[in-house]
């Protein structure tokens, strides 16, 4: 059973700081406390792994096989951010 | 000639009223669409200037009230929270998809549940993990491409993965 200190993070807060984990924008101090927890927390382990592979699967969709609607949209953004 | 004049004001009185630059373009171009079509008509009651002033202050109203109620509808939760208890902690052991065989996280499987589970995130949320995980942009990239800061793409990209990944567990679930 996990202690709760008062500087401790829960999996609920946890689960939010993940993409700013990913993305190393976490103040030092909460990279520390988010690490910390996942030391102590083997579901919010789990939960970070699923994300990556989340993150991996979607990077093995290919650009032609989005559908028509989302293609079409991101032309005009880079149409758009071309002659902007 | 006309549009080249009243462009820039244009834009910047319509991210005045709204949170982000292209809903501010869209209501710009809806306004140009307005008056070339002749839907808006120009009477001369005021100085033209004022007239287009005042259509794209409503179409950016509108716009903008548009953007909103989506916002309102999206989830702002990474996890629903009835996964957890009142403490915070998880109720239930979430899988290691690690373990899974190769199989069942075979990519070319999960490409057309991924390509659905796409359009159906919110517009922006779309075009960030587009952009940053299927495009391979960097965070930079896609803040100048979307004209969105940096903490703005963060939080758009989080919830867009969050929802992937809910998505693709609801679908490892089914088995």
């Amino acid at each position: 059973m996990l202690s709760l200190r008062r500087k401790d993070i829960v999996c609920q807060q946890a689960v939010e700081l993940v993409t700013d984990y990913l993305e190393g924008t976490l103040s030092r101090h909460d990279r520390r406390r988010f690490e910390a927890h996942l030391r102590a927390c083997p579901n919010c382990t789990a939960y970070l792994e699923q994300i990556k592979m989340t993150i991996d699967l979607t990077g093995e969709v290919e650009p032609d096989d989005l559908s028509p609607e989302a293609r079409a949209d991101l032309t005009k953004l880079y149409r758009r951010w071309r002659s902007g | 000639m006309l549009v080249g004049r009243y462009q820039q004001p244009m834009l910047r009185l319509a991210r005045s009223m709204v949170p982000n630059q292209e809903v501010a373009e869209e209501a710009v171009q809806d306004t140009w669409m307005g008056v070339v079509r002749g839907i808006e008509q120009f009477e001369g009651r005021s100085s033209f200037k004022t007239w287009l002033f005042r259509i794209l202050t409503n179409r950016t109203r509108t716009a903008g009230s548009r953007e909103h109620h989506h916002a309102a509808l999206e989830s702002l939760h990474a996890v629903d929270p009835a996964r957890f208890d009142a403490q915070g902690q998880w109720t239930d052991p979430l899988d290691r998809w690690a373990e899974e065989t190769d199989d069942r996280l075979e990519a070319a499987i999960w490409a057309p549940i991924l390509k659905s589970a796409l359009d159906d995130l919110p517009p922006r949320q779309r075009q960030v993990v587009i952009l940053r995980d299927v495009e391979g942009l960097s965070n930079d990239e896609v803040c100048n491409v979307l004209g969105v800061s940096s903490g703005n793409q963060r939080i758009l990209l989080h919830r867009g993965r969050s929802r992937l990944r809910e998505i693709l567990e609801a679908e490892l679930e089914k088995g």
